[in-house]
């Protein structure tokens, strides 16, 4: 029973800190790049896209060269505030964020642009601003759509294997997510512990899809 | 004093066309029409007079205040301008009740509804006979309620100038012509200078006292009617 709550519980935890941190960062640019088009959007567009098609050990690898302790910016997190991210489970929120982002992103964009966009001029003509305009028009009339994105993700990040597998290691309770714990299972030939581990990830990950079709359905 | 006076120039470029927009007219008369076909660049001065074109250049001033001058760098944001507009199709906010959506221009974010802004939604929703609709939602709402609600909405932030475009195009023509009649009732009782965008010359007969005419963003002379229908 430890065998399957500890990586269960790893696994929600860092699955739901990297869909908070995803769907802030997602939401944010999938409106940003549905106001209106500006010089490079298609690039931003294909940029923030690439963790889908990318191998997942490809972002590991890239996250390694940005975060890791002689990393671009690992370096001066350990020097300056003795931080690393490394084989830790904040390392494997980090690789999650990162592979589930273009899921909210993708979503959170699409609904905004099926917002109409009188609903936002008519909200600027009795007095509100940009950020009004948001957060009481624009984020509420999205909001299924954004949800359904943000369920995606959290699936997505609670399967994620190879990037984190490169950044946070597999270090059974510490930073053993359920995905990895499995991989580990069938290795050590240990079926019955991986059929277990199996069946409740795709548990979690069927109420996540049924949930999330669920909410775009009611859109239409 | 003119109640309205526009000088606008502006450019609009879509992928299969480029529109230039180039009018200069004053409305002195408490109800104007702008009268043109469809195209014609009507509802983009209706735009542009709201603040909602960033693009626009030229002037635009209403009893004398400027809200856009663009030789003295003045451009009001839309926000600033307290111009009500009653969008084609109405634009109410369809999550929102009848009386929030009333109550936006009035409570600014984070902020709560106090008393007289209490008091103005009741004095709107007496005058617009909407009491009994005050918690229903737009979709559950018939096209003539709708207007109210939304001529309603734009006259909550006490407008210096109210905007109509095509109030009527919406609606079906046995319910236009009522609605023509209930709507040009009321404009008769709000006192804000007004102008109105239409293509259909009966509006302008029921719901102005003036009219201006509008051909290819050019004012035209208005016999014969540009586009007659």
């Amino acid at each position: 029973m430890h065998a399957l709550f500890v990586p269960l519980w790893l696994t929600l935890k860092v699955a739901l800190f990297a869909t908070l941190i995803a769907a802030a960062i997602g939401i944010a640019l999938g409106w940003w790049l549905a106001r209106r088009p500006f010089p490079g959007r298609s690039v931003v567009d294909s940029l923030l896209m690439l963790p889908m098609v990318l191998p997942p050990t490809v972002i590991g690898y890239y996250l390694i060269v940005l975060i890791g302790r002689n990393g671009i910016l690992g370096q001066y997190l350990d020097r300056w505030f003795g931080i690393n991210l490394i084989f830790t489970w904040q390392g494997a929120v980090i690789a999650a964020s990162v592979v589930s982002l273009p899921l909210v992103y993708k979503g959170a964009r699409a609904a905004f642009e099926e917002v109409d966009g009188r609903f936002a001029n008519a909200a600027r003509t009795l007095g509100a601003g940009e950020l009004e305009v948001f957060l009481r028009v624009s984020l509420p009339l999205a909001i299924r759509g954004i949800a359904a994105g943000v369920m995606l993700a959290f699936a997505r990040a609670m399967g994620e294997f190879g990037a984190t597998l490169m950044i946070a290691g597999n270090l059974p309770g510490k930073t053993q997510t359920l995905s990895i714990a499995v991989y580990e299972a069938v290795q050590a030939g240990n079926d019955r512990q991986a059929l277990w581990l199996t069946l409740v990830i795709s548990l979690v990950c069927i109420g996540v899809l049924v949930a999330s079709g669920r909410l775009l359905q009611a859109r239409h | 004093m003119a109640a309205l006076e526009v000088q606008l120039q502006l450019t609009l470029h879509s992928p299969d066309r480029s529109f230039e927009l180039n009018v200069d007219f004053t409305a002195a008369s408490q109800r104007t029409a702008l009268i043109g076909p469809s195209g014609s660049g009507k509802s983009t001065v209706l735009q542009a007079i709201a603040g909602l074109l960033p693009q626009a250049r030229g002037r635009v001033r209403v009893g004398g205040q400027a809200l856009l001058d663009t030789p003295r760098g003045i451009d009001l944001p839309a926000r600033e301008r307290r111009v009500g507009v009653v969008f084609q199709d109405y634009a109410l906010f369809p999550h929102m009740t009848v009386e929030q959506n009333l109550q936006f221009g009035l409570r600014r974010l984070g902020q709560r509804v106090d008393a007289g802004h209490a008091r103005r939604v009741d004095a709107l929703i007496r005058q617009f006979d909407l009491a009994s609709l005050r918690g229903a939602l737009p979709r559950n709402l018939s096209g003539g309620q709708r207007q109210r609600v939304a001529l309603a909405r734009a006259l909550a932030i006490e407008p210096r100038l109210l905007l109509l475009d095509e109030p009527l195009s919406a609606l079906d023509s046995p319910l236009r012509k009522r609605l023509r009649h209930e709507l040009a009732e009321m404009l008769e009782r709000v006192q804000v200078p007004t102008l109105l965008v239409t293509h259909d010359p009966q509006d302008v007969e029921a719901l102005a006292q003036d009219m201006i005419c509008i051909d290819n963003g050019r004012i035209v002379d208005c016999d014969p009617l540009p586009g007659a229908v």
